[in-house]
């Protein structure tokens, strides 16, 4: 009984298991344990197999063909199917439960197709547990490297070459900043990898740290000996438990293997790492808050200069860099930079993941190179707009992005030409938003948000932000007037360009964003006093078009409070006075015949 | 400082206070312990009192300004004890006007606890929201994840049977 199959992964990620509750690893270990495979066929735990759309998801190794489990029934003859002949299952008769081989190959499909893995190469093919597959996927051997055949000046070199900028959002180039933190002879130094992943809707770097860690632990050895670091420390938010037990266990099998500790690899460079856990705070994400934060402080920023690589941490040079920068470290040094410059742009060089969510099709972490334009990560690989509505605006960069229209769907993902059109790469969060969102009420949000985290240290962002919140909501009930939109863009240009933090300076950009490009629809809120998206409650007259109805009586079986009166053939009547405007119907209504 | 603790502290256990003082000898001198202590703290006491407080900052040798400015800023801290259970009542207008409000006022009755608040066994905190966009199902409410729609105040008994 040779199977051609060696290790089968499977998804334990939150996403395939709310998908459907089935619990894959004990069916497979039944199934491979009553086929007497259970010696031979490893299985492996993986966040995720980059196919959320469909969980959960199986992969079998080698030849990476995913799978999805259908449900629980004849499992294991399917299974049989699919270990003895991995290249052919056999598929049972339309209708009956199985696992269903639906999709080919990695490489047939768009989604996966389209994407070119550097950051999230090792994501579903190692056990992130495991040291020794790192190791067999050529883990560790970038910092062999570096140690025995390279100066640290060389690495920076190296990585200058590669032109690698800061994945966290602000962009930096990574190699000056490394330069700058070498320059100091101030001891100790540190090197700090940022694993504060705030933002709404962005979770590559969660991601990383649970299935690929070593890859981050490697990097920050990298950076340690470039600069001249001895210590490292990881800064990971407290609601990301399973990052932070993946990184403990990492560290310490490479504590063990000599990978971290005294003499490395008998080269005489000295150097460990610790995990420091947030405590929930989104301005913890600002590098100079983050290290108040780890001093055991308020994480509140401070004035730059000095910058951190020469007074950081503690006072001491330190240089801080996201989870995704570090984890493209190794690859650099193994393959050069030349070959990093090559793939991208000439300003924004490699790949960058993108979590793609909100109304498209299929959602995941979409990898591409610098440069794609938004069509394509949006409409080939995220599949185009779900249900039958329409593309109507992409949100980029979070709290601190903005809103991109139609217009710019053929633009280059690259910091600077995102940074031109008035939003920003950030962590790379990639809302699309459909013809369902109201704009003001999406800046209303990304507001709201900025107020809740706002650090309070600064009056305009402090004070500012919660003026232009109340600006936002007196438009949002109907009280707004054409004025306003004029103070609404003043206020929002004072916060940004009076603002301590780079927070507070990007919080106003959903506004400004969206005032830019959708003013129609806030001209629409104070002047005609409607909501062209039907989302702000207050604006909506509860009234049937008599004309656009198409008598089917949706509406008043959906209705809460038996406001509609709705006889055969005749147009619905909505009694506005029993109506509590709970927008039940407009939800329900196909031919949008209420507004 | 040791003989306060009995009387500040009367409300965890002699186990739970001698593993407090564990972990602040663990991180006594060490630059930077404050958050992990407090992190740890939480996790055995599940709160922060001001007694709590107090014993960390006297212990790490903090003023305790800096000990409530850092418990304070950080959301993930809390000084008010929570339930095992985050049960939440729509109060939205269809839920209030499909009997929202005397669920609400059923179970300010019957569990003895107002909004914001804890039940004193700690089952429950009991939390009002506005609307969670299932006018459809009103009233509803939500247990920790799960929305339970079209509840009835005769009903609310059962539901609630489930969370102990």
């Amino acid at each position: 009984m040779i199977s051609p199959v060696s290790k089968i992964a499977y998804c334990a990620s939150r996403t395939c298991r709310f998908r459907k509750p089935i619990d894959v690893r004990a069916l497979l270990e039944k199934g491979l344990d009553e086929l007497g495979y259970r010696d031979r066929i490893g299985l492996v735990e993986t966040e995720c197999l980059i196919s959320c759309f469909q969980g959960p998801s199986i992969m079998l190794l080698p030849g990476g063909k995913v799978f999805q489990v259908l449900s629980e029934e004849r499992f294991t003859e399917t299974l049989r199917g699919l270990i003895s002949e991995p290249q052919l299952p056999t598929l049972p008769p339309p209708g009956e439960p199985r696992i269903e081989p639906d999709i080919p190959g990695i490489e047939h499909i768009d989604f996966f197709a389209k994407q070119r893995l550097i950051v999230l190469r090792n994501r579903g093919h190692i056990d992130a547990e495991s040291i020794e597959e790192y190791i067999a996927h050529d883990g560790y051997l970038a910092l062999y490297k570096a140690l025995t055949a390279m100066t640290p000046e060389g690495v920076i070199e190296e990585v200058k070459l590669s032109g690698l900028r800061g994945r966290g959002g602000a962009g930096f180039p990574s190699g000056t900043k490394w330069e700058e933190a070498r320059k100091y002879a101030t001891f100790p130094k540190y090197v700090i990898c940022n694993g504060d992943e705030g933002d709404p809707g962005a979770f590559m770097d969660r991601s990383l740290m649970e299935s690929d860690p070593h890859a981050v632990l490697e990097g920050m050895m990298v950076c340690g000996y470039a600069i001249g670091a001895r210590q490292g420390y990881i800064y990971v938010r407290a609601e990301y438990p399973l990052a932070i037990q993946m990184l403990r266990t990492a560290i310490d099998r490479a504590r063990r293997k000599g990978f971290l500790g005294r003499n490395i690899l008998g080269t005489g460079f000295d150097f460990d790492i610790d995990i420091y856990p947030g405590a929930g705070a989104f301005v913890c994400g600002e590098s100079t808050a983050l290290m108040f934060s780890i001093e055991g402080k308020r994480g509140m920023p401070r004035i730059k200069p000095p910058r951190s690589t020469e007074s950081g941490l503690w006072g001491r040079p330190t240089c801080l860099n996201n989870v995704e920068t570090f984890a493209n470290i190794p690859q650099i040094l193994l393959h050069g930079g030349a070959w990093f410059r090559s793939i991208g742009m000439e300003d924004s060089t490699g790949t960058k993941v993108f979590s793609l969510t909100g109304a498209v099709k299929n959602v995941g972490l979409v990898e591409v190179p610098m440069g794609t334009d938004l069509r394509t990560i949006i409409f080939e690989i995220g599949g185009g707009i779900r249900g039958n509505a329409h593309f109507k605006a992409v949100q980029l960069g979070g709290p601190s992005g903005g809103c991109l229209t139609e217009q710019h769907l053929h633009l280059p993902a690259t910091f600077d030409t995102l940074q031109a059109a008035g939003a920003m790469m950030g962590s790379g969060g990639v809302v699309v938003m459909d013809d369902t969102s109201c704009m003001v009420d999406v800046a209303r949000f990304f507001t709201q948000f900025s107020v809740d985290e706002s650090c309070g240290k600064c009056v305009p962002c402090r004070v500012g932000l919660k003026v232009l919140l109340g600006m936002l909501e007196k438009i949002i009930v109907g009280r707004g007037e054409p004025s306003d939109l004029d103070r609404l863009e003043r206020q929002a240009v004072h916060i940004a360009a009076t603002s301590h933090c780079g927070l507070g300076q990007a919080a106003p950009n959903p506004v400004l964003s969206t005032l830019r490009y959708f003013r129609h629809e806030y001209e629409a809120h104070v002047r005609e006093k409607r909501c062209p998206a039907l989302v702000c409650t207050d604006l909506i007259r509860f009234e049937v078009d008599a004309e656009a109805c198409k008598r089917c009586g949706v509406c008043a079986k959906v209705c809460p409070v038996e406001a509609i009166s709705w006889r055969k053939k005749e147009p619905a009547v909505l009694n506005r006075d029993k109506c509590i405007r709970c927008k039940a119907c407009i939800r329900a209504c196909k031919f949008k015949a209420i507004h | 400082m040791k003989s306060g603790s009995s009387d500040v502290l009367k409300e965890f256990s002699a186990e739970q206070v001698e593993k407090l003082d564990g972990i602040i000898a663990r991180y006594r001198g060490k630059p930077g312990g404050l958050i992990p202590v407090l992190e740890e703290a939480q996790m055995v006491l599940d709160y922060l009192p001001v007694p709590v407080q107090k014993r960390i900052a006297d212990g790490l040798n903090l003023p305790l300004a800096q000990v409530y400015g850092v418990v304070t800023f950080y959301s993930f801290f809390t000084m008010k004890p929570r339930g095992r259970h985050t049960l939440r009542v729509c109060l939205g207008t269809a839920c209030y006007v499909r009997g929202g409000k005397s669920i609400a006022e059923n179970i300010v009755k019957e569990y003895k606890v107002g909004e914001g608040e804890t039940t004193p066994d700690r089952r429950f905190t009991y939390e009002t929201v506005r609307c969670l966009g299932a006018c459809g199902l009103a009233p509803v409410i939500v247990v920790n994840e799960n929305v339970h729609g079209r509840v009835k105040t005769q009903k609310l008994k059962s539901v609630l049977d489930e969370y102990q």
